[in-house]
């Protein structure tokens, strides 16, 4: 198709800025926390190190939660599909020789590989309908994987590959690959939303018949981000398998996944980079205050998200940032000098 | 070879034809006006165009190329710009970035020409100093000047306008003509459905009328308002079989 155009649209030398303030002290800040969180199991108590661990499994789930349905508007319940093949996918390669570490970003890339197929059954779906789908997938794989018996059937087992490492080895190391695929994540997603793909997403959130008029190849972006959502879940379930390295269907599969997702998602704040990191910070500082009270832990756990649906829809982050009009990870474009004048 | 054709066009929801069998055409940088009725078949006419809904029989052609199973992303990549009736802002975007999507995804632009691109839609559409308000928090009328430089900077050959100017005041609505006016002397091709039709008549030098999906005039804009079908489908009267033929 020839894109030659007969037209062209008057045009005017204008700057764009990409943030609203200086980045330098952002990067230093980011700079020094890479390097404090890279020694951390070293320098803080074990008991600790393992919970900053399943931290960073929740953030690298959240983050490709929010980049389905905060950006590109797929809400989907069914996440732990992929965080069960990827650690199933982790378990298939130890069983077959190879180191656990090493077969992280294989099973992202299995689980990629597998979501494409899955996408020309789910993109038939809308809204609901798409989500309930996601849910069956989900199920879907449980079924399948538990009748594998190699991988264990129903009742599970354990990786193979770590035995050779002490408790301590093993909690160390799986602290480190579960904090780098945490930051490749979080860095590729920010990556991703500063490039042009990052105003596609917006734009088919916001309106996906203008986006099509503009221009846009909304299957095609939707497409691209399921997959890339489902490598982020798997590789998130590869190093869930690695940190509790008793594999089972039930454990891997668990909706709890998807509802933890939501959950941060949501009170962090939809459709912003932070909001997921400072969704799990809250979600994990309620839950070791409140491990102790049962039940109530789970309610005041619901009450708080149904306040923060209700009140403050944005999330915590969106809020504070609609008010100070300050981003950490800054995507926008600014042209100057810009003018919000009437 | 004309810019836009469409060669029997037919379209129908169930027992309602919104289109029977439309042949028409436009040529490079024609102002063609469509009125009719409501329910006439006028936005399911720019929907076939632009490839929201497709035909169920006959072919859209435009700059010799073959639209009819072609995507709206496509289209707009082509050259078909439009604008919606309701606007459609990417309301959580700033109205640069709703430009500046439009020029990168829809004209092929990137990095610095992308945001000249976008920025000069703004300029010609006098938003340029809104240009980093948040899209969603647009007064109607800013609203559909941002459809008009959201379409603008997809760097359109013909540009689908589908009531622009409804629900502006005359002043406003004037503003928005002498802007079309100004982007037709440009070159840009526009097909313009309106019911502010003194809008269409100082803009448009053809005018089309619809009624049931059938064009019941084509002509010069005076003539197709007095005439006795436009009339008919307007104010009732003779069936429109008599007045046909």
């Amino acid at each position: 198709m020839s894109t030659e155009r007969l037209i062209e649209v008057p045009r005017a030398r204008v700057k764009v800025r990409r943030s609203t303030h200086s980045p330098i002290f952002t990067i230093i800040g980011a700079l020094v926390l890479v390097c404090l969180l890279t020694v951390a199991p070293w320098i803080v108590p074990a008991q600790f190190a393992t919970t900053l661990t399943n931290f960073f499994i929740l953030v690298i789930m959240a983050t490709m939660w929010n980049l389905l349905a905060g950006y590109a508007g797929m809400v989907s319940i069914g996440q732990q599909a992929f965080v069960g093949l990827g650690a199933y996918a982790t378990l298939y390669f130890a069983i077959k020789g190879l180191n656990p570490f090493v077969a992280i970003p294989f099973a992202a890339l299995v689980c990629a590989a597998l979501a494409v197929p899955i996408t020309y059954l789910l993109f038939r779906l809308r809204g609901g309908y798409f989500s309930i789908a996601t849910w069956v997938v989900s199920d879907t794989a449980l079924l399948i994987i538990g009748t594998i018996a190699v991988l264990g059937g129903g009742t599970g087992r354990t990786m193979p590959g770590l035995q050779n490492l002490s408790p301590g080895e093993t909690a160390h190391f799986s602290y480190l690959a579960t904090w780098f695929v945490a930051l490749i994540v979080v860095t590729g997603t920010y990556v991703l939303l500063r490039s042009r793909t990052g105003l596609v997403l917006a734009s088919i959130r916001d309106n996906e018949v203008a986006a099509r008029s503009a221009g846009v190849n909304v299957r095609a972006a939707r497409r691209s981000i399921f997959v890339i959502a489902a490598a982020g879940c798997g590789a998130a379930g590869a190093v869930l398998a690695i940190s509790q390295p008793f594999i089972q269907p039930s454990n891997e599969f668990n909706l709890q996944w998807a509802a933890e997702m939501l959950f941060v998602s949501m009170i962090g704040g939809l459709g912003t980079i932070e909001g997921p990191i400072i969704g799990s910070i809250i979600f994990f500082v309620l839950q070791q205050s409140l491990q102790q009270q049962g039940a109530w832990y789970l309610i005041i756990v619901g009450a708080l998200a149904v306040v923060i649906a209700l009140w403050q829809p944005r999330g915590l982050w969106g809020a504070f940032r609609d008010r100070f009009h300050t981003e950490l990870l800054p995507v926008g474009h600014w042209v100057e000098p810009g003018e919000s004048g009437p | 070879m004309p810019l836009l054709q469409l060669e029997g066009v037919s379209k129908r929801f169930g027992q309602v034809v919104v289109a029977d069998a439309i042949t028409f055409q436009l040529g490079q940088g024609d102002a063609v006006g469509i009125v009719g009725p409501n329910g006439a078949g006028k936005t399911s006419l720019f929907a076939m165009i632009s490839g929201d809904i497709s035909p169920d029989a006959g072919t859209i052609s435009f700059a010799e190329m073959d639209l009819t199973r072609m995507s709206p992303a496509k289209r707009a990549r082509a050259g078909v710009g439009r604008t919606y009736q309701v606007p459609r802002p990417f309301e959580h975007m700033t109205v640069f970035e709703n430009t500046l999507l439009a020029a990168q995804q829809g004209a092929h632009t990137r990095g610095h020409e992308s945001y000249d691109v976008a920025f000069g839609a703004l300029e010609r559409t006098g938003l340029a100093t809104m240009a980093n308000r948040p899209a969603g928090s647009l007064t109607l009328l800013h609203r559909k000047r941002l459809e008009l430089a959201r379409a603008l900077s997809t760097s359109p050959k013909l540009l689908l306008l589908d009531e622009i100017a409804g629900g502006l005041t005359d002043l406003e609505v004037n503003e928005l003509t002498s802007i079309i006016r100004s982007l037709r002397a440009d070159g840009i091709a526009v097909l313009w459905i309106e019911h502010v039709v003194r809008a269409l008549l100082s803009t448009v030098d053809r005018l089309v009328c619809l009624s049931g999906g059938v064009v019941v005039a084509d002509g010069e804009p005076k003539e197709v308002l007095a005439s006795e079908a436009v009339r008919f489908v307007y104010l009732g009267g003779k069936r429109l079989d008599e007045v046909a033929s």
